[in-house]
């Protein structure tokens, strides 16, 4: 047995920066955009107003005439400084200083699959500071969600001056379901990392405090 | 104990209220503070996109096959309230740095050698439409009434109460143009007759509809969208 053993995780604070900075930014983003949306849907429905971000629709229409589409898009553009800001920061950090190479790294699909079972059916050791191949997946999944927001982004904003980058998505319409379908992909991300940091809550202390501990599990058979 | 639960219900309530506040930011979005502070943004965003502009990148242009026939009424009240005016009695009244300030009628204005251009329409909502649309370019126009286009801006008011503004680069750009018809049709009177001015560079509401008044100005002129939290440069 190895009683005495612990794991550790630490994260730098610069990390723990991008993380947060990048976790508001998200949620500014994926708020006021669900109230850009309702405002000409591409799908039959609509994001209920209270999970959105704009201001009360009848503040808005009092003061200016407005469903709160203005005050989501002032959001929305004030929102996109700060997500490109971290977002930089977070890959920068994680490129410099070899965190992305140590821990999402390396990733191939034998090794997901493995672990993806392993995970369907409990299996799944949590070693506190190591990503699993599902885990370093998602990150991968994510940065790229990240990007694909950004590029999209800046093609709907920007369709003429930035005409290439809009040709790319298949034209304006094609920018902008891209934009919808990854906004998807980063709240099913965002789902799922919080209930894997519900069921392993010292992760939160880690990127809070920046380090946490615990006594290394005795590994089960067969691993 | 009783304390303890005192604080316990005060700590939930606390939660319960931060978490509600976060997801609907509606005390936060009308909070004074967080409304100057995002305008603040705004207008660094107007820079920035005023650098991102180039006075000689064009809108890309489409085959007329894609030009939508019946386009998309769009203001903030019916079409039937929308202005009607005439050719005998319309004019364009020209007012700030400009030479010569004669009003212009429709006859003289339909008179001005003009272009075609098929380019998309994109509405700060989300829709976006094709459209065909022939007129004056904007910079012939300035250039024939001796505007000063060293200043910084050209503003307009319209017949229904609307007024909005451009930046000069805008204005001379070689897509902005007056637009006197929609495909091939004189400007239909909900659309903005007689004329209305039709920059692709711009998101739709920066298109103004039955002009009455242009002008020529250094202060940056306000408009009627970004008096209401919309970004003022609008740039597309």
């Amino acid at each position: 047995m190895s009683g005495e053993a612990v794991h550790e995780q630490r994260h730098h604070l610069l990390l723990r920066i991008a993380h947060w900075a990048q976790a508001l930014a998200i949620l500014i983003m994926v708020g006021s955009g669900w109230r850009i949306y309702n405002q000409e849907p591409i799908l039959p429905f609509r994001f209920p107003v209270m999970f959105t971000l704009g201001g009360g629709i009848k503040a808005t229409l009092s003061r200016s005439n407005d469903p709160g589409v203005a005050n989501a898009i002032a959001w929305h553009f004030a929102g996109m400084w700060l997500l490109g800001g971290a977002f930089l920061l977070y890959l920068g950090y994680g490129i410099v200083s070899g965190h992305f190479r140590r821990s999402y790294w390396p990733v191939g699909p034998k090794s997901f699959i493995r672990d993806l079972v392993a995970a369907a059916t409990f299996k799944l050791p949590h070693t506190l500071g190591v990503y699993n191949a599902v885990q370093r997946a998602f990150y991968w999944g994510v940065i790229l969600a990240v990007i694909m927001m950004i590029a999209s982004g800046l093609a709907i904003w920007k369709p003429v001056q930035l005409a290439w980058l809009t040709a790319l998505f298949g034209g304006f319409q094609g920018a902008r379901v891209v934009h919808f379908l990854f906004m998807s992909a980063i709240v099913g991300f965002l789902g799922i990392h919080l209930a894997l940091v519900a069921l392993v809550p010292k992760t939160l202390q880690s990127m809070v405090l920046g380090h946490a501990r615990e006594a290394a599990h005795p590994a089960p058979a067969g691993e | 104990m009783i304390e303890d639960m005192e604080r316990r219900r005060l700590l939930r309530g606390g939660l319960s209220m931060g978490a509600l506040t976060l997801l609907t930011g509606c005390d936060l979005s009308d909070s004074n503070a967080v409304q100057q502070a995002l305008a603040a943004v705004s207008r660094w965003n107007d820079r920035v996109q005023a650098a991102l502009f180039s006075g000689t990148r064009l809108a890309p242009t489409f085959d007329e096959r894609l030009a939508v026939k019946n386009f998309r009424y769009n203001a903030w009240y019916p079409a039937d309230k929308a202005p009607k005016l005439t050719e005998d009695t319309y004019k364009l009244y020209l007012a700030g740095l400009i030479h010569d300030k004669q009003p212009w009628t429709v006859q003289q204005l339909y008179g001005l050698p003009q272009e075609t251009q098929v380019t998309r329409h994109v509405c700060v909502e989300g829709w976006n439409m094709i459209g065909k649309w022939t007129g004056t370019p904007l910079r012939t126009f300035l250039e024939r009434v001796g505007a000063d286009t060293t200043a910084r801006y050209v503003g307009y008011e319209c017949a229904d109460g609307y007024y909005e503004a451009m930046d000069m680069p805008t204005a001379l750009h070689p897509q902005t143009i007056m637009a006197f018809k929609l495909s091939d049709e004189i400007l239909p009177q909900k659309y903005g007759y007689p004329f209305k001015i039709r920059i692709p560079t711009k998101l739709g509401f920066k298109n103004p509809k039955w002009v009455t008044t242009l002008f020529v100005t250094n202060t940056q002129p306000r408009g009627f969208w970004p008096d209401r939290g919309y970004n003022w440069f609008s740039g597309i």
